[in-house]
């Protein structure tokens, strides 16, 4: 039994039908095509699936998208506005806070949430933040970094 | 366009903006699971509940019935099919598609459905009916060896032609012990005859697994006229090709390999992984299948060994090492693998990166009723090296020597001979040394901070070899605008291995890093590579790039002879431009005149084969060595023992920093994980059920988990076979962190722990022991 539900993802009005279990991270990369975020672990605890519904981070792979009807929907492939990309895209690639790229989308989302609710964050306040974000490269000091040059801008 | 005019050419030893990062950043980046192609199902395999047993009876007739359903594979399937081998492997072909008559670990594929959405392939896994006899399992290396054990394989295929460096490591028949290498030198009985004091100890290290985000996916397809196209997950597309070519039976021309970026690999995606089933599959479906492995199957798939190592080392009261006696069993699992290679490496290193005159070491890797294990970042030397150091530091204490001078006192030096007897060159190790001390501030005390808190400071170093003999090839394109595009077989899986590549090809050839494109990675258009692994890539890659950018310096000269009637000793190809004693040509302009229109292209092409024989005519093990040393400062509380990392400093000979930021990445990076098996990271069994295959129970690094400050160093010792003098640098880092931190554990609190991951109960134990044996 489907049901049908409204999102305004990145912005954008979208009608989807979706069955009562699907998980929002699988509505929005498989019926949307926008596939930033990643499925890592499945149990909310590595932060790839990240995406912000109203402003706030949630796992999306534990996230009902039933639960998200009506809400606003950010991905990654939204982050940047009129051509431009996010300060925190910028700050990421100058500062080499990825590698192979696959927690990227989790911990963009997650820093800009961060941002938002603190512009001004303490390392203590970043860390744990993004306790809930892992980079298996280890690109944490870096993450670091480009999470603050942002802050600080 | 003008913007290209004003760009700067590319250079060496600059940071420049990595060019995967863009498409990554904006989530453009597609991996294997963001993928599907036209008529694409579903696949999923079901996988054994027990450790071992035999296959009584396999029924899957009932999966066919469920709506949605296109395929099954069973045993049924692959045996005696006559365009199918169903064993393989690339040391020895133990491992079947699925399992044929009886299963060897939890998690071993048994069937195999391909189903039109994941519901359906989910209940059709849930229908197949097997019956199976349970065996007597062997968990461990120490029951594996017993006399009687039962036996994980009754006999072992040994290909007729395998890897050349493996060739004269066999299974032992009618045992568990998959291989035994050795290795003598000198005479170690007189060795520890003329010692002044004989030091003994037990270290062990516990499973891990690679943990890259990315799990392994695999999409198949298989066209009428068997031609078959896989996009996979794999640091080694070219030994996927001849392997798939071997099981179904094809020239390796009718395999294509197509590698997107990869989210992670760390040694875990080498050699087949799911890519025969999933091939199975799609032949069986006759329509494309993809397979995504779930977090937790992807435990069941690869891990790294863990090991035993005894470690007997004879020292003079000065410090001065004499002989080593040394045992390592590593636990290589239900299959081979690479499990083989890991061993030999280990035992290779067992001397660690010191002068060590007589030597005894025997290194097996022995069958287990677990998981297979296979290469890990540090492939062999990271368990090594967990004695090697760790004893280091206790030979140290008992002779009251500084472990740095020890370590200095006993390390390689340029021109000495690595055990293998053959000559070492671009020897930074003494260097990476006095680096981390001087981070670390060495020999400096460090306040207390708190009441029961106790602050130590560790250190340790390692010698590495690379994969020999290996292949690079390369093939460059200089388009008619002066554009070049790159195509090599080098996976990019978060290295940075495509901006080293451009960095390099625009340096040789003077143009900007901003025209150039470094292609994927498609087995059907770029030429071969052995592998991306072993820490070769810039190294082997990096230098045969070179060669294909100075191939086409040499046709651009030669445009400029015949078209032009310029002298050929007349012509400079330099600085991004054809220089003549009166005049510059630009590149396209020499393209124009050899084409007679703007068009055509320039095929430019570099190789490089490493040799078993050096430059001194001595056997060869390893193109070029990789060196390293990491030190740790850590706080210690007596009273309950936690760890906590104050500072950790990585230094790394890294030849030539080619992108500097991307050296300190890699090394950085590769500490982190270093810290992760450290301090937390192991695979947990129960009779044989893998207990923890999931990021809530197998906890990785996080933020929270890193010291305040990572120092990561690169030392520059170029070696002159490499590009620019550039070495490799993946995995050195990794490899002295477990020993840096328990010799610091020591420094600060007395206590020797030789069982990883160092935790705070085996630290609160200790120190309990301690005072005990102290009243």
């Amino acid at each position: 039994m489907k049901k049908q539900i409204h999102l305004r993802v990145n912005g954008m009005e979208r009608a989807l039908e979706v069955a009562p279990r699907t998980t929002l991270l699988d509505a929005v990369r498989d019926q949307l095509g926008l596939t930033a975020a990643k499925l890592g672990c499945d149990i909310q605890v590595c932060g790839a699936c990240t995406l912000l519904v109203n402003g706030k981070p949630v796992s999306a792979c534990s996230y009902l998208a039933v639960d998200a009807d009506g809400s606003e929907v950010l991905t990654t492939e939204g982050l940047g506005a009129n051509g431009e990309l996010h300060p925190l895209q910028e700050a990421f690639m100058d500062l080499g806070a990825l590698q192979c790229g696959y927690c990227t989308s989790g911990f963009l989302l997650t820093a800009k949430a961060l941002l938002d609710e603190n512009p001004r964050p303490s390392d203590v306040e970043i860390r744990d933040y993004l306790g809930g974000n892992f980079c298996r490269c280890g690109c944490y000091q870096e993450i670091m970094q480009a999470i603050k040059s942002v802050a600080g801008g | 366009m003008s913007g290209i005019k004003q760009m700067e050419p590319a250079d060496i030893g600059k940071t420049f903006r990595r060019l995967d990062y863009e498409t990554k950043v904006t989530g453009r980046a597609q991996y294997l699971a963001d993928m599907s192609v036209a008529g694409m199902c579903h696949g999923k395999i079901l996988r054994s509940p027990y450790p071992h047993a035999r296959i009584v009876r396999i029924d899957a007739s009932k999966a066919l019935k469920i709506p949605g359903v296109v395929a099954t594979l069973t045993r049924d399937d692959i045996l005696n099919h006559p365009a199918i081998d169903p064993y393989y492997g690339p040391v020895f072909k133990d491992q079947t598609i699925v399992a044929v008559e009886k299963v060897r670990h939890v998690g071993d594929p048994v069937a195999a459905v391909a189903a039109l959405d994941l519901d359906a392939a989910e209940e059709a896994l849930r229908s197949i009916e097997v019956d199976y006899e349970e065996l007597p399992a062997v968990l461990n290396v120490g029951d594996a060896l017993k006399p009687g054990a039962a036996l994980v394989h009754d006999s072992v295929k040994v290909p007729e032609s395998g890897f050349a460096d493996l060739a004269e490591l066999k299974p032992v028949e009618g045992t568990n012990v998959c291989t035994h290498f050795r290795l003598n030198r000198g005479d170690v009985q007189k060795g520890f005859a003329e010692s002044d004091r004989i030091f003994e100890d037990t270290f062990t290290l516990p499973a891990a697994q690679h943990s890259f985000l990315e799990t392994h996916a695999c999409i198949a397809s298989v066209e009428p006229g068997r031609r078959i196209t896989v996009w996979a997950t794999t640091q080694n597309p070219f030994v996927v090709r001849t392997q798939l070519a071997n099981i179904f039976k094809v020239p390796v021309s009718k395999v294509r390999v197509v590698v997107p970026y990869l989210g992670g690999g760390y040694g875990g995606k080498v050699y087949p992984k799911i890519e025969p089933i999933t091939v199975a599959l799609a032949l069986k479906a006759g329509r494309p299948v993809r397979l995504v492995l779930t977090r937790e199957e992807v435990f069941y798939t690869i891990t790294k060994h863990a090991a035993v190592i005894r470690m007997k080392t004879g020292v003079k009261n000065d410090g001065t090492l004499v002989a080593r006696e040394c045992e390592i069993h590593l636990d290589t699992g239900a299959y081979a693998e690479i499990g083989p290679r890991v061993a030999k490496k280990s035992g290779y290193t067992a001397a660690g990166p010191y002068k060590i005159p007589n030597l005894k070491i025997d290194s097996y890797s022995v069958y287990t009723n677990k998981p297979p294990a296979g290469a890990f970042r540090g492939f062999g030397v990271s368990q090594s090296a967990w004695a090697v150091e760790s004893q280091m530091d206790i030979v140290a204490a008992a002779l009251k020597l500084d472990p740095l001078a020890l370590r200095k006192q006993n390390g390689y030096d340029e021109g000495d001979k690595f055990v293998t007897e053959e000559t070492l060159r671009a020897v930074g190790l003494k260097k990476c040394l006095d680096e981390v001390a001087q981070s670390i501030e060495w020999g400096k005390r460090e306040e207390i901070t708190g009441a029961n808190v106790r602050r130590g400071k560790g250190l340790a170093c390692m010698i590495k070899a690379t994969i020999t003999p290996s292949i690079s090839s390369a093939v460059v394109k200089l388009n008619e605008d002066a554009s070049l595009s790159i195509y090599t077989g080098t996976v990019e899986m978060g290295q940075g291995s495509e901006t080293v590549l451009a960095q390099i090809a625009g340096k040789e050839l003077g143009i900007p890093i901003e025209t150039i494109q470094v292609l994927g990675v498609d087995t059907d258009v770029v030429p071969y590579d052995l592998t991306t692994s072993s820490s070769r890539s810039t190294f082997h890659m990096g230098k045969a790039v070179q060669l294909a950018a100075q191939d086409i310096k040499n046709q651009l000269k030669q445009i400029v002879v015949r078209d032009f009637g310029i002298p050929a000793e007349q012509i400079e190809v330099a600085g991004g431009k054809i220089r003549l004693p009166e005049s510059v040509i630009e590149y396209k302009d020499a393209m124009s005149k050899r084409f007679g229109m703007q068009g055509g292209t320039l095929v430019g092409e570099g190789q490089v084969k490493t040799s078993t024989k050096n430059e001194f005519g001595e056997k060869s093990t390893s193109a070029f060595w990789f060196l390293a040393a990491g030190a740790a400062e850590v706080e210690v509380d007596v009273e309950t023992g936690k760890l906590r990392l104050v500072k950790y400093a990585t230094a790394v000979d890294v030849g030539k920093a080619i992108n500097p930021l991307g050296c300190r990445q890699q090394l950085a990076g590769a500490a982190i994980t270093g810290i992760g098996q450290a301090l937390f990271e192991e695979i947990a069994y129960d009779n044989g059920q893998l207990i923890n295959p999931n990021f809530i129970d197998y906890v990785i690094p996080s933020l929270g988990d890193m010291p305040p400050v990572i120092d990561p160093i690169s030392v520059e010792v170029p070696d002159p076979s490499g590009p620019f003098g550039a070495k490799g640098i993946g995995e050195s880092a990794l490899i002295p962190v477990a020993p840096a931190i328990a010799n610091a554990v020591f420094d600060a609190v007395g206590v020797r722990i030789k069982d990883l991951p160092i935790k705070a109960e085996k630290i609160f134990l200790a120190l309990r022991d301690k005072d005990e044996s102290g009243r």
